[in-house]
């Protein structure tokens, strides 16, 4: 979070400074199966957001002492291109923010992959953010969910992410980066929408519990919207396959 | 990990069954906690807490640095972890793994979100500005290291001295420590483990292991000020907001622990 004494003011007239309501989301696109090598793949914007995810796999874990006999690992590799953001070329390669992100998305999709029915196996994501904008990792999330069912990875749901937060005493859905760098919390979430599970949770800032309980609402209604354009991005691919002109 | 501890978990879950954890603690309640300050003497804060078997060491080491450039009005937060080889058989040396990362950034952003630390009267003067630096070492692992860890980060703060600035050298006296490093509020972690369908509060490590879900609240008493969700299972929205409550209700406790061990 930036310094406050000069946060400019997010909010105008009850609109954001991208004319935004507060649970409103940014426009959103997703076309799924776009690389040729890749298992699964999708493409994603998301606001001025623009995100690529790549499954490889199921394929046999590699070095063999990683192997599970039982279950498939899955491998997530998050990673910020360094001319993604506005301003500076930021040095490439993993730091410590990406580290932990690359963890908790693995451990998003643990969560729903059935990884039993891969013995020995592992499954690569990677999520490449081409253009950076506030929200990141949801949109990797929501991109590489879509990835993984275009891979046809056996999963019990196709999950979405997106966060909200805070401005002063109002709910935000879905900040964008400088709503991000000066409000009063944030808080990525991922889901299962099958039965509104959290697989990803993290949060800073400072929220009351009614404001938790009614930024997950926020939250599970925006959902509604990010699901069904997941699932249109996946039928596109079939509709297309029919006609003889699929990926 | 190895058949004892595959053992383990099986006996860890056949408990909650009826309702019991292998220690006899109730769902809901922390293994003893040992807290005591001052234990490194040439750091500026320092303290080590026992929470049943886990030990960690937190030191505060403040230092004289260039300001940086998008808060050139304020110092700066550092907050790293060890896992020590010493501290489990399955802790290796090398590069911070994935988990010691985690640890480090979910108390650094309880801390952050806390406003524990008063960053802004740590400014010096143009250019220069204290910078706090807190470095977790994990000593023994037995599970839960956020919790054990917050609370040793937040002993260490509260017991820190000030090291006096020489504004010629343009660098800390070290000999010369009298004023307590200012701290606006203190921050209290409650960690929840789900096992099968229970949650239960400060796993140890068999709990730990048997895990499907884990989630981290800090809270400063009155507010939820960071979380953190673990492995590779979920929580429901009710969950999420019931295990609130409970963290919630943990701060008076924590933070009394934490004060008297810091001795204020």
């Amino acid at each position: 979070m930036a310094d406050k004494s000069n946060r400019p003011q997010l909010i105008v007239d009850g609109k954001r400074l991208d004319g935004r309501g507060f649970n409103q989301l940014r426009p959103l696109k997703i076309e799924a199966s776009v690389l040729k090598n890749a298992d699964g793949s999708a493409y994603l914007e998301w606001g001025n957001n623009k995100v690529l995810a790549a499954v490889y796999g199921p394929k046999e874990a590699m070095p063999k002492h990683v192997q599970d006999p039982a279950k498939a690992i899955i491998k997530c590799k998050y990673s910020m291109a360094p001319f993604s953001s506005m301003g500076e070329h930021s040095r490439s390669g993993p730091n410590r923010r990406a580290i932990e992100i690359s963890k908790v998305t693995r451990e998003a999709f643990e969560s729903v992959t059935m990884l039993h029915d891969y013995p020995a196996s592992e499954i690569d994501i990677f999520i490449e953010i081409l253009q950076s904008d506030g929200g990141t990792r949801a949109a990797g999330i929501t991109a590489a969910a879509v990835a993984m069912a275009s891979a046809g990875i056996h999963m019990k749901d196709l999950i979405y992410a997106v966060s909200f937060g805070k401005v002063g005493e109002d709910l935000i859905l879905d900040l964008n980066m400088i709503e991000d760098n000066y409000s009063d919390c944030d808080m990525p979430t991922a889901v299962s929408p099958r039965n509104n599970d959290l697989v990803l949770l993290q949060m800073d800032g400072s929220l009351t519990r009614e404001q938790l309980h009614n930024g997950l609402q926020m939250v599970l209604d925006a959902g509604k919207t990010i699901s069904q354009i997941q699932k249109e991005a996946l039928q596109r691919v079939y509709e297309g396959s029919e006609n003889g002109n699929g990926v | 990990m190895e058949g004892f501890d595959v053992v383990k978990i099986s006996y860890v879950k056949e408990l909650l069954l009826k309702n019991a954890r292998e220690d006899g603690r109730k769902m809901m309640g922390f293994r003893p906690i040992k807290l005591v300050t001052n234990v490194i003497d040439h750091a500026e804060g320092s303290a080590q807490v026992d929470l049943g078997a886990t030990r960690v060491l937190a030191a505060v080491k403040l230092q004289v640095e260039e300001t940086m450039e998008d808060t050139p009005n304020q110092g700066n937060l550092m907050v790293s972890s060890e896992l020590l080889p010493l501290a489990h058989a399955e802790f290796e040396s090398g590069p911070p793994s994935p988990e010691s990362i985690e640890l480090s950034r979910v108390v650094d952003r309880g801390i952050r979100a806390a406003e524990t630390v008063d960053l802004p009267g740590l400014f010096i003067e143009e250019g220069k500005a204290w910078t706090v630096f807190i470095d977790l070492y994990v000593l023994n692992y037995n599970g839960n290291l956020f919790d054990a860890s917050m609370m040793a980060a937040m002993a260490a703060l509260a017991s820190a001295k000030m090291p006096k600035y020489d504004s010629e050298k343009k660098e800390g006296i070290y000999t010369e420590r009298t004023e307590p490093l200012k701290i606006n509020r203190l921050a209290a972690s409650t960690t929840f483990a789900k096992v099968d369908k229970t949650i239960l509060l400060d796993p140890n490590i068999h709990e730990e292991n048997a895990a499907s879900a884990r989630i981290t609240i800090a809270n400063d008493g009155n507010v939820v000020r960071a979380m953190q969700k673990g492995l590779g299972g979920s929580f429901s929205p009710k969950e999420i907001e019931s295990l609130v409550d409970v963290s919630l209700s943990k701060y008076d406790e924590l933070k009394r622990i934490i004060e008297q061990a810091a001795g204020k």
